[in-house]
């Protein structure tokens, strides 16, 4: 009989983490990984893969890890992704590969991030990278065709290795300065090291993948011209980075930060080690972080990890269940002593005489009846209204499509929430050899969806420029 | 890496860059900016576009050095390199035939309309600028703000140079004796823009100012830029840098511009850069 117990990932202390921002998991080592691989019954009808947005053969690397076969694990995952190292690390794996496991009917899933996570480090650490060979793909004059791609998140950067495997030329256009979009700027250090993601883009840059950063599409150059400059197809994969606010008074005071600029101030410019870097961020004794998602996590843990930081709130309308971010982040969080305010909405921020916030004003909640969509509702309870002191907010509400690119494009048929509207299945757009994925055509999801969107585009965009 | 190929000191603390990069060249137009880091472990920093040439891909920008950012890119020498340049960024100025315009500029928002004029003079417009500085040694582009302008009036606050006063008398005066303006343009320290604006208002002018709010990415993603424009919520590094002046909330985008007073002074410190002029 299978062991019913999943084997646990050592961590960090909370007591040592939260003053620094090293990797919060350590992942397993190799006896923990073969016996937590040992633990999968190597099902007839593996509902894992179902789970897995891009169909990894899980019971195949599992079984090759069990096996101790850390090469051949390695390349079955690669077979489907590209990204295994962050994959393992921040696929929301509870709602899917391990959410269809079947020993979570008698016990707990197969561990299966972190035995994804340990066959990419593995490779990392020992295995040699396996070199792909490219047949470069040539126009009728001999000149290697080449395609665009905007945004350098999980969906550019899947498309752009897919495409070069298959020998076309790829330049990838990124208006920051650092390619990795929610990667680098969003998903703090402690979470996702970003030695990782640059260890993926210099692979990338292996396969012959160009990256030029600074470059916003639909700013320097238009869509029109990047047809000009003889790219073949265009894919589009911006991601829906405008930040929602709570629309209540006083949000504009100074120490209000969307997510968005708090996060990247932090990750991408590297606030937290101001003034060694230039850019600052002022951060008081009390945070207040509004919302429950992965972002919202990720602030609240970023703002437990900086000096001078004595309390750091989360604030969310609903209850516990309803929290959408990652089980383990939220977990991580309560161990590092994140203080929940559940039910409770914030109704007007107030500030001091020098337009800095100083309190939230909240009501207390409670849930409904399910509406239509099976969700409970929160009410506001009345005359239950309250104070909390702060020198921080952090609205993390999610994000809104991004307009930069999508409205300068004549043609490009979006949704009614601004996202492109793009074919599942091909990425396809309303304009021929234009295609997009990820965010900007699905709304924030996760990384994970966003490789798969990637995959997809990349393989119709051969078809497409190989017809043409 | 972009290379610097042009670098002017322009006034005390004040300096000319000419910066290779096609991107930002290729598609750049009046009212533009770009975002900058002069060296790896930088901050992004907004600065106008003040010109650039399409033959050789160099822009053009002007900064005043204020802080740990603009003085460290002030050290960088032609034949340096810059660490990134984004660009162009914002909505342009939208140039038609608007008729008699006044331009006005002060201090380091002179480069920032320096194309704008330029861009409305060619359209046929009958362009009058004000340049405004505190004293005679300051004065920066008088030469090319007037082959841009079809007149140029200078206020200097001690009276060295042109009228004594500020840029507001001066388009008073305008306002008093001329015909009537069928568009005023202010871009300079939020006081002017404001002062200007109030001015404007009792005449009716319909006036833009470009409001040089603080900025991180420049591309709509973090809202560190948000204004208040006629009561509503407006991101100044997509929806402007150019609005309505008679809609800006110019108190909120002062109070917001300090954020970061206390962390630029520790910079400063920590990087032991003593600024020049102040
Ligand atoms: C803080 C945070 C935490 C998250 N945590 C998780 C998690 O734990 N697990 C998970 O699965 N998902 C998580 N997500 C969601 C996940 O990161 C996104 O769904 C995913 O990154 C989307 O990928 P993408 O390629 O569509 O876009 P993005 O990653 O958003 O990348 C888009 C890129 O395009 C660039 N760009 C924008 N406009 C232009 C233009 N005009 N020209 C050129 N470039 C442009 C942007 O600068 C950016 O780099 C998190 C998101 C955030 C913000
Ligand atoms: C769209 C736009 C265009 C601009 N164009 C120019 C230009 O052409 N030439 C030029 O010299 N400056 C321009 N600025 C202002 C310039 O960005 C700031 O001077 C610069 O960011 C200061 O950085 P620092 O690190 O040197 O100084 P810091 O130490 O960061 O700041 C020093 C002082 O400058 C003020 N400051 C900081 N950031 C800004 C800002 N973004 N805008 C205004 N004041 C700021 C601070 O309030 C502080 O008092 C522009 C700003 C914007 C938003
Ligand atoms: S990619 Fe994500 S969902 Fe798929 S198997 Fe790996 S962890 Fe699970
Ligand atoms: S469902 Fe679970 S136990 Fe079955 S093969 Fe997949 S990982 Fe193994
Ligand atoms: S600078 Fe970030 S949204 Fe404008």
């Amino acid at each position: 009989m299978a062991k019913k117990e999943r084997l646990k990932v050592r961590t960090q202390e909370a007591s040592a983490r939260v003053k620094n921002f090293d990797e919060v998991p350590f992942g397993f080592n190799e006896a923990e990984a073969v016996e937590e691989a040992s633990r999968c019954i190597q099902c007839k009808k593996p509902t894992c893969i179902d789970g897995c947005p891009v169909n990894i053969n899980i019971k195949e690397f599992v079984r090759l890890i069990a096996a101790k076969d850390y090469q051949g694990a390695i390349r079955i995952i690669k077979e489907n992704n590209s990204l295994p190292a962050v994959c393992g690390r921040v696929c929301p794996q509870e709602t899917q590969c391990e959410e269809k496991c079947v020993m979570l009917k008698t016990g707990q899933p197969i561990n299966i991030g972190a035995l994804e996570r340990y066959a990419a480090d593995w490779e990392a650490a020992n295995g040699k990278i396996e070199e792909v060979k490219i047949t470069p793909k040539l126009d009728k004059t001999g000149k290697q065709i080449s395609v665009a791609i905007a945004g350098s998140g999980p969906a550019g950067l899947t498309v752009a290795s897919e495409l070069a495997k298959m020998g076309y030329k790829a330049v990838i256009f990124e208006a920051l300065h650092l390619a990795g979009g929610v990667l680098v700027y969003g998903i703090p250090e402690f979470r996702l090291p970003k030695a990782i993601v640059k260890r993926e883009v210099d692979y990338l840059k292996k396969l012959g993948v160009e990256i030029r950063t600074d470059v916003l599409i639909g700013k320097s150059y238009t869509v029109k011209d990047i047809f000009e400059m003889g790219y073949k197809a265009l894919f589009i994969g911006v991601g829906a980075g405008t930040p929602s606010f709570v629309n209540i008074p006083g949000e504009n005071l100074k120490g209000v930060y969307s997510a968005n600029e708090f996060l990247t101030r932090m990750n991408l410019l590297k606030a937290y080690l101001f003034p060694e870097y230039d850019t600052p961020v002022k951060i008081g004794k009390k945070v207040a972080v509004i919302g429950a998602g992965n972002v919202a996590m990720d602030a609240a843990r970023i703002s437990k990890r900086l000096k001078g930081v004595e309390e750091v709130h989360i604030i969310y309308r609903r209850s516990d269940k309803e929290m959408p971010a990652r089980h383990e982040e939220i977990e991580h969080a309560r161990e590092e002593g994140i203080i929940f305010n559940l039910l409770t909405n914030p109704l007007e921020l107030v500030g001091d005489e020098n337009g800095f916030v100083t309190k939230i004003k909240c009501i207390k909640m409670e849930l409904g009846e399910p509406d239509s969509s099976g969700r409970r509702s929160p009410k506001a309870i009345p005359g239950t209204e309250f104070f909390i002191d702060v020198n921080t907010v952090i609205p993390a509400l999610g994000t809104k499509a991004n307009e930069l690119l999508t409205t300068n494009v004549e043609g490009l048929k979006l949704n009614k929430w601004g996202y492109i509207e793009a074919d599942p299945e091909t990425g396809e757009t309303s304009l021929p050899g234009i295609y997009a994925g990820g965010d900007i055509s699905t709304g924030a999801a996760t990384v994970i969806a966003a490789m798969g969107a990637g995959k997809k585009a990349a393989k119709a965009m051969d078809t497409y420029l190989s017809r043409e | 890496m972009y290379k610097i190929t042009l670098k002017k000191q322009l006034s005390k603390d004040i300096k000319l860059m000419g910066i290779e990069a096609e991107h930002v060249v290729k598609n750049a137009k009046a009212g533009n900016f770009v975002i900058l880091i002069p060296h790896e472990n930088g901050e992004r920093i907004p600065l106008t576009i003040y010109d650039w040439d399409k033959k050789t891909n160099v822009v053009y920008i002007i900064f005043q050095e204020v802080g740990v950012t603009t003085a460290k890119l002030g050290m960088l020498n032609e034949g340096d390199s810059i660490f990134s340049i984004a660009g162009p960024l914002g909505k342009h100025f939208h140039v038609e035939k608007f008729g008699n315009v006044a331009i006005v500029g002060g201090g380091v928002g002179v480069p920032a309309i320096f194309p704008i004029a330029r861009a409305l003079k060619e359209a046929g417009n009958n362009v009058t600028s004000i340049m405004g500085f505190r004293t005679k040694e300051l004065i920066i582009l008088e030469k090319e703000m007037e082959s841009v302008s079809n007149k140029l009036l200078t206020a200097t606050n001690d009276g060295s140079q042109g009228q004594k006063g500020l840029v507001t008398d001066v388009l008073q005066g305008m306002i008093n004796s001329g015909p009537k303006l069928d568009l005023c343009v202010a871009v300079g320290p939020v006081i002017m823009m404001k002062a200007v604006a109030e001015l404007t208002r009792n005449y009716n002018i319909k006036t833009i100012v470009s409001l040089n709010a603080l900025m991180m990415d420049g591309t709509g993603m973090c809202g560190g830029c948000r204004v208040t424009i006629g009561g509503k919520n407006k991101f100044s590094c997509v929806d402007g840098p150019d609005f309505d002046g008679h809609q800006v909330d110019f108190n909120e985008l002062t109070s917001r511009l300090g954020t970061f007073k206390e962390e630029e002074k520790a910079s400063l410190h920590h990087s032991k850069i003593q600024l020049v002029g102040r």
